[in-house]
């Protein structure tokens, strides 16, 4: 073997060697940070922000995320039904009102006719807000009824969830409609956590690798 | 000053924007027609057109109302000939007729989006309408009336 042909033959085997050596790394990096995001959303973020699963700390936060989307301030409005809810035990909502193609209500019955753009003053009258409205009749996003287990496995299902990746079901948390919860006009009970505990729960199950809690 | 289209009159109104859109329209306008019921949007009495849509007056403030068009049954049509207010004198539909206005306020909502509504489709759209002289199959017969009206005229 001349000089040439053994210099050939290490440079061949030094570039599989490296080949390997690239994609063992980047397995290790797509195990290592595969908490759901794309690498497109891992690159924009700060090496202390990328996540790392760990489904007890999922499974705990989503337990307090439930407990508060099976609160009657969001309940209310994912109902099972094409009627809402309503008041603390979740009753049919006075009037039967109904969804409608786009959630927003049928003809004189439509959600602004009566919840404005802000609470109406005096105890138990209309809530508001500006974009008042139930998830449309192809996309209903029920919680009446779903276990743990079901409502987080249809959270991530953008075919059940509104077509919401991760990164915008992490922005959904500060939704104007979301955040209302957390001003229900007099009268209304507020959801077990303030809004900042249920961001921070619904951030934490969502970048652990978002766990679905097992059903007993 | 606040500046309110209604029934197709500007008004320039001296009042709070909190102020709700039917204590302006029978106190200070004087468009009695329409009625206060419960004040919290429970009965309907209230309702008037605003861009169309059949709100509760009573929780409407005037500051929601600016820049949109009120109508209200006084100006729902110039000769009161809309089908409902024919279908409603030609079954004698009110008895007290105190909710009436919002009822026929309400059904013309219905008429304009669906112009053959079913039964469930009326009752659908009429709910949130309550009559305490319980006419509301009258009101039923009559939106069924008006809507033949309307498609043979």
């Amino acid at each position: 073997m001349d000089n040439s042909e053994k210099n050939k033959r290490s440079y061949s085997v030094r570039m599989r060697t490296f080949a390997v050596i690239g994609i063992l790394m980047s397995m290790a990096c797509l195990m290592t940070f595969g908490a759901g995001f794309t690498l497109v959303e891992k690159a924009a973020m700060a090496p202390s922000e990328i996540p790392v699963k760990d489904s007890v700390a999922s499974v705990e936060a989503f337990k307090e995320v439930y407990s508060v989307l099976m609160s009657p301030r969001c309940m209310n409005c994912h109902p099972s039904g094409n009627i809402p809810l309503q008041g603390e035990d979740s009753h049919l909502h006075a009037m039967l009102p109904k969804r409608g193609l786009d959630g927003k209500g049928v003809y004189s019955m439509k959600c602004t006719n009566c919840h404005q753009p802000v609470n109406t003053p005096g105890l138990n009258t209309p809530p508001g807000n500006p974009d008042w409205h139930l998830p449309p009749a192809d996309m209903k996003m029920v919680f009446q009824g779903r276990s743990a287990y079901e409502l987080a496995k249809q959270l991530l299902d953008p075919k059940q969830n509104g077509n919401k990746n991760l990164k915008k079901l992490i922005e959904h948390a500060d939704d104007g409609l979301v955040k209302a919860g957390w001003n229900p006009g007099e009268g209304r009970k507020l959801p077990p956590l303030t809004h900042a505990q249920f961001k921070k729960a619904w951030i934490t199950w969502l970048t652990t690798g978002a766990y679905a809690p097992k059903d007993k | 000053m606040i500046t309110l289209n209604i029934n197709k009159k500007t008004h320039r109104v001296d009042a709070d924007p909190n102020t709700p859109l039917l204590w302006v329209l029978r106190d200070i306008i004087g468009l009695v027609g329409t009625k206060y019921g419960c004040g919290v949007a429970q009965c309907g009495a209230c309702v008037v057109h605003l861009d169309g849509e059949a709100v509760r007056s009573c929780v409407t403030k005037i500051s929601r109302a600016q820049g949109k068009k009120v109508v209200t049954i006084e100006g729902l049509s110039e000769t009161n000939s809309h089908p409902l207010q024919k279908a409603w004198l030609d079954l004698d539909v009110s008895q007290c007729g105190y909710c009436q206005a919002g009822q026929i306020m309400s059904a013309a909502v219905l008429l304009r989006e669906n112009k053959n509504p079913s039964e469930q489709d009326i009752d659908d759209a009429m709910a949130g309408n309550i009559c305490r002289c319980g006419t509301y199959l009258r009101i039923r017969e009559a939106i069924q009336l008006a809507a033949k009206d309307q498609k043979n005229g």
